[in-house]
């Protein structure tokens, strides 16, 4: 009698199954969503033509971005095959390894631009932090994904710690940027899961009255940062440059812009990083409102997108996971464009899919992928 | 069961929990985009105007382009002030973040002297921000080419080709053309800055200051596009400079170096001037200094040494050097004596040697001991007795001494176009009461007559008072300029001046110039002077050198500053063609070095006239 219940139960499940397999849809077979994925291609497309003009017609340097897009649009298809399941069973052993490398990097991490922040692998440099981006969101929904939600107190305490670690570790490496976008990721899911509001708001006081504390903890360059985007004109040319000539950028744009390839802020080197960080300003100049309502417009598709895809999803890992990955995708377009346009501090965030350089765009485009195996699966998480 | 049941509970309520939170998110993330849309709003369509004004300031620069200095001609056209191009190392200090460090990591690729260095940061006070400051000129071809492989790492430092003063016959014409130099302080305030912003040279001395205005031209611009690191990228608008204007010098370049080597190893001074027109033809002295060097610019030590070097080179011993008359002063007082009536053509005294003033026991002696017996104005020239002019002196007063020297332009600037001329000094009783505040003494009259005492005068003064001694009271102001070349290549010539005549009775002229072209002949002070194929009238001079006026009597002065010889003459006496002055410091070579002078003159001419004949013969021939 024991063994009946399995043998009764099996033979559905594995019909099930087999029904659902030829149901499928094409989408589901492949584990690509192409809505999100046709968005994401336009974005990307967009972004080259910009890093062709912002890198003066370097059509060489255009080329190593491509062939960046195209690993990291592979790891996008990989990590969309792996089942939400699997994901789960690995990711504690992926955060710990993550903070393992963490460690490795403040010990023995090569110096780049004054900041340790690249583990140097001998075939490959990476930047560890890269991996948190998605191990610390995964890892909280982990641990949340058991419990009763709204989280208890304990719960949220551990889940701080589980944020606070590769945190304060990237900032201290230092690393500004990442480590407010980690934060950011790992409050998302927190914010999902149904923390409460009060708690919320007190814990944003808090942060507000440890503003002092915090600027003793920052390092000349930061303070600077802070400092300049309070007041940008007040060093003009010095740490306040970098605004000054990216708004000068933006701002001559226009409605329409200069033209592509005619930007005379970027193309005569008055904006600074204007292939990275500073690339939106580039946008701005030479594609004007219009190119920048375009960048934005995708993006908002990308978000709606997103977000529905998040509320299909089965259960609560998944569903905390694909939440605050799309999120954290809004979150870093944000900050970048309004660090280039003068609404918050310079922070080194890098803009989606635009900016030249490779690892934030492998773990964005792998973030995707989570999202797209999550959505791809959903019927078969669903039991 | 019952557990089932409270965990689908659950589930529902945690899906619309976090429907709930995913919808809050969705607002948020509208309202963030919402702001960036508004905020792109604000800089593209509000403050468009602001930062496209602000982009264009960026990238447009108007850069001043400094004109082409004129060039300076001698009167046979022979080139003797040029610009040659130079490589300059620049910086323009507003483009350059850490000045010390990029000029010591410049100074590992091109070599820096600490002069060079301190040069720099003397003109970066005196110019604007933005402005190119030179760190290095006249760089050579290895340390332009390591510069422009090293470029990249010098934002704001570059390499300008300009043009730069050259003075190809170097010392000889330094105290002509004098120099230029770099603009220091006191004369930014002077120039008008707009018409200066590319120039770095200016007219110190000599021509080159006097004529600044002609020579500098009018700046021109370009309205160019720069990259951030000030790198023109290209160049949209561009008002040419008008160029400064050629200037034709009287000067005969073979004349000048002529007299530089008569001249040798005297510290001295030659000035020869065309009677007829007023144009200098020679202004040479010893020692002097290549103006090539104020030009490349000079360490204070460098300067110092050349200021204190034997003979003093750069005093201007022409125009500036103040010497006593001496013996030179006897032909105009002469020609006074015989203007005023006080003497005749046949007045005769009786030289003993010496000349007293009545009643007095104060002897003045004459140079030669015992006297030269009866003189009469001729011979009182020829042999320039003093005994003859101590008593015709005291005879007219000092009055009639004082007019005379003034109609000649003594003791007053000729007004010769280089300035930094000093008028020398003729003395008369109401300089004395304010100058000293004590009365004129006869005595004063006594040695004022033998161009001594208070007495000065310059080579410059000597040879114009020659030259209108020559033209028997019809002279022209000593000038340098003849003509000049404009931007448009149009020339305009400058005619001579005439000076204020001097009149006195034909005959008289006669008597004085007969006296001077004795002088010369066997008989006379300078029979050294030699047989000569054109006639020549001269008078020499022997003088004690004040350092300056007013120090009273020569006694005190070091021997090695007395006993200057002068020699002043014109040639030929009927037609006068030049007048020359020559002074030679504690020496007695003064005439011999005029005769070389003369010489080459006169050589010169008759080359030219050769040269010519055979000209115009072919031309005749040409034409048969």
């Amino acid at each position: 009698m024991k063994l009946n219940p399995t043998i009764i139960l099996k033979a559905p499940i594995s019909q099930r199954e087999k029904m659902r397999k030829m149901n499928r849809t094409l989408s589901e077979r492949i584990h690509i969503d192409f809505f999100l994925f046709f968005a994401l291609l336009s974005l990307t497309a967009l972004g080259l033509f910009v890093l062709y003009s912002a890198s003066n017609g370097n059509s060489l340097l255009v080329f190593r971005q491509i062939a960046r897009l195209g690993i990291a649009y592979f790891i996008m298809i990989i990590i969309a095959q792996i089942p939400p399941t699997k994901m789960r069973l690995w990711i504690p052993w992926i955060y710990l390894i993550g903070v393992l490398l963490l460690t490795a990097v403040l010990i023995i991490g090569d110096v780049g631009k004054g900041a340790q922040r690249w583990l140097d692998l001998g075939f490959i440099r990476f930047q560890p932090s890269e991996i948190m981006k998605l191990a610390i969101p995964m890892f909280v929904a982990w641990y949340l994904a058991d419990r009763e939600l709204p989280p208890s107190f304990i719960d949220l305490l551990v889940c701080a710690f589980i944020i606070a670690v590769p945190v304060l570790m990237t900032a201290k490496q230092p690393d500004l940027g990442t480590a407010l976008m980690l934060a950011g990721t790992g409050a998302w899911v927190l914010f999902l899961a149904g923390m409460r509001w009060r708690l919320i708001l007190l814990l944003l006081l808090a942060a507000a009255a440890a503003m002092p504390a915090l600027w003793f903890m920052m390092h000349g360059y930061q303070r600077q940062r802070v400092l300049t985007f309070l007041n940008p004109e007040s060093d003009p040319l010095g740490a306040g440059y970098h605004i000054i000539q990216s708004k000068i950028a933006i701002g001559s744009g226009g409605v329409f812009g200069k033209g592509w390839l005619n930007g005379t802020q970027s193309h005569l080197n008055f904006l600074p990083e204007h292939a990275t960080d500073f690339i939106f300003a580039v946008l701005g100049e030479e594609l004007g409102l219009v190119g920048g309502l375009v960048l934005l417009a995708i993006v908002t598709i990308i978000m709606l997108r997103g977000l529905y895809m998040s509320t299909q999803a089965q259960d609560t890992f998944t569903r905390l996971v694909s939440g605050s990955l799309i999120l954290t995708f809004f979150l870093s377009i944000f900050i970048n464009i309004g660090m280039v346009t003068g609404l918050l501090p310079v922070v080194g965030v890098p803009l989606p899919l635009f900016s030249y350089g490779g690892t934030s765009m492998v773990t964005l485009m792998a973030s995707f992928g989570v999202l797209m195996s999550i959505h791809t699966h959903r019927r078969l998480v669903a039991k | 069961m019952e557990k089932k049941k409270v965990k689908l509970k659950d589930h529902l309520k945690e899906v619309g929990l976090f429907n709930r939170r995913l919808l809050v998110a969705l607002l948020f993330v509208i309202v963030l985009t919402l702001m960036l849309i508004l905020r792109l709003c604000y800089l593209q369509i509000i403050q468009h105007h602001l930062y496209t004004t602000l982009s264009e300031k960026n990238q447009v620069t108007l850069l001043p382009i400094a004109p082409n200095r004129g060039l300076i001609y001698d009167r046979n056209g022979v080139l003797i002030a040029q610009n040659v191009p130079v490589f300059n190392l620049e910086i323009i200090p507003d483009k350059v973040n850490n000045l010390e460090e990029t000029i010591e990591k410049l100074s590992k690729i091109i070599e820096l002297t600490p002069e060079d260095k301190e040069q720099f940061y003397k003109q970066l006070k005196q110019h604007r921000r933005f402005d190119t400051v030179p760190l290095k000129i006249k760089l050579n071809d290895d340390e332009v080419a390591r510069f422009y492989v090293n470029q990249y790492r010098f934002p704001g430092v570059l390499i300008s080709a300009r043009l730069m003063r050259y003075y190809p016959l170097g010392a000889s014409f330094s105290d002509i053309l004098g120099y230029v130099g770099r603009i220091n302080e006191k004369e930014l305030n002077k120039i008008d800055q707009t018409n200066y912003a590319a120039t770095n040279f200016i007219g110190k001395v000599g021509i080159e200051a006097y004529y600044e205005d002609q020579l500098h031209g009018e700046v021109g611009y370009q309205q160019v596009e720069t990259d951030a690191s000030g790198r023109i990228v290209r160049v949209l608008k561009r008002i040419p400079p008008k160029p400064g204007e050629n200037l034709y010098l009287s000067v005969d370049s073979k004349l000048q170096l002529a007299s530089e080597k008569a001249l040798g190893d005297n510290f001295g001074a030659v000035v020869v001037i065309q009677p007829s027109t007023g144009e200098i033809l020679a202004m040479a002295s010893n020692p002097t200094y290549d103006p090539n060097l104020f030009v490349k610019g000079m360490t204070t030590k460098e300067y110092n040494a050349l200021q204190n070097a034997p003979g003093r080179p750069l005093f201007n011993r022409s125009i500036r050097g103040q010497y006593a008359f001496g013996s030179t002063i006897k032909p105009f007082l002469a020609l006074e004596a015989l203007n005023a009536h006080a003497i005749t053509k046949s007045y005769k005294i009786k030289d003993p040697g010496y000349f007293s003033l009545p009643g007095s026991s104060h002897v003045y002696r004459d140079w030669k001991r015992g006297g030269h017996g009866t003189v009469d104005v001729i011979k009182a020239i020829t042999i320039s007795c003093d005994t003859f002019f101590y008593t015709v002196g005291v005879k007219m007063g000092i009055s009639h001494i004082h007019a005379i020297l003034n109609d000649f332009g003594f003791g007053q600037l000729t007004g010769v176009d280089i300035g930094e001329e000093i008028p020398g000094l003729v003395p008369s009783p109401a300089w004395k009461h304010k100058a000293k505040g004590q009365p004129w003494y006869p005595g004063d009259t006594v040695i004022s007559a033998i161009g001594q005492g208070y007495m000065l005068t310059t080579p410059l003064q000597l040879a114009n008072g020659t030259a209108i001694l020559s033209m028997r009271g019809h002279g022209f102001k000593p000038h340098f300029l003849t003509k000049w070349q404009d931007a448009q290549g149009k020339f305009h010539t400058k005619p001579p001046v005439t000076a204020p005549v001097v009149h006195a009775d034909p005959q008289y002229w006669d008597i004085v110039i007969e006296g001077m072209q004795k002088v010369i002949q066997p008989g006379g002070t300078a029979a050294r002077f030699g047989h000569t194929p054109y006639t020549v009238a001269g008078k020499t001079g022997t003088a004690q050198v004040y350092s300056t006026y007013g120090k009273g009597q020569d006694k005190n002065l070091p021997k090695h500053l007395r006993d200057n010889s002068l020699f002043i003459a014109f040639a030929p006496i009927d037609k006068p063609e030049i007048a020359v002055s020559v002074m030679a410091e504690h020496s007695k070579d003064a005439k011999m070095i005029a005769r070389k002078v003369f010489d080459a003159y006169f050589e010169e001419e008759k080359e030219e006239k050769q040269k010519h004949e055979t000209k115009s013969n072919d031309h005749s021939q040409s034409t048969h």
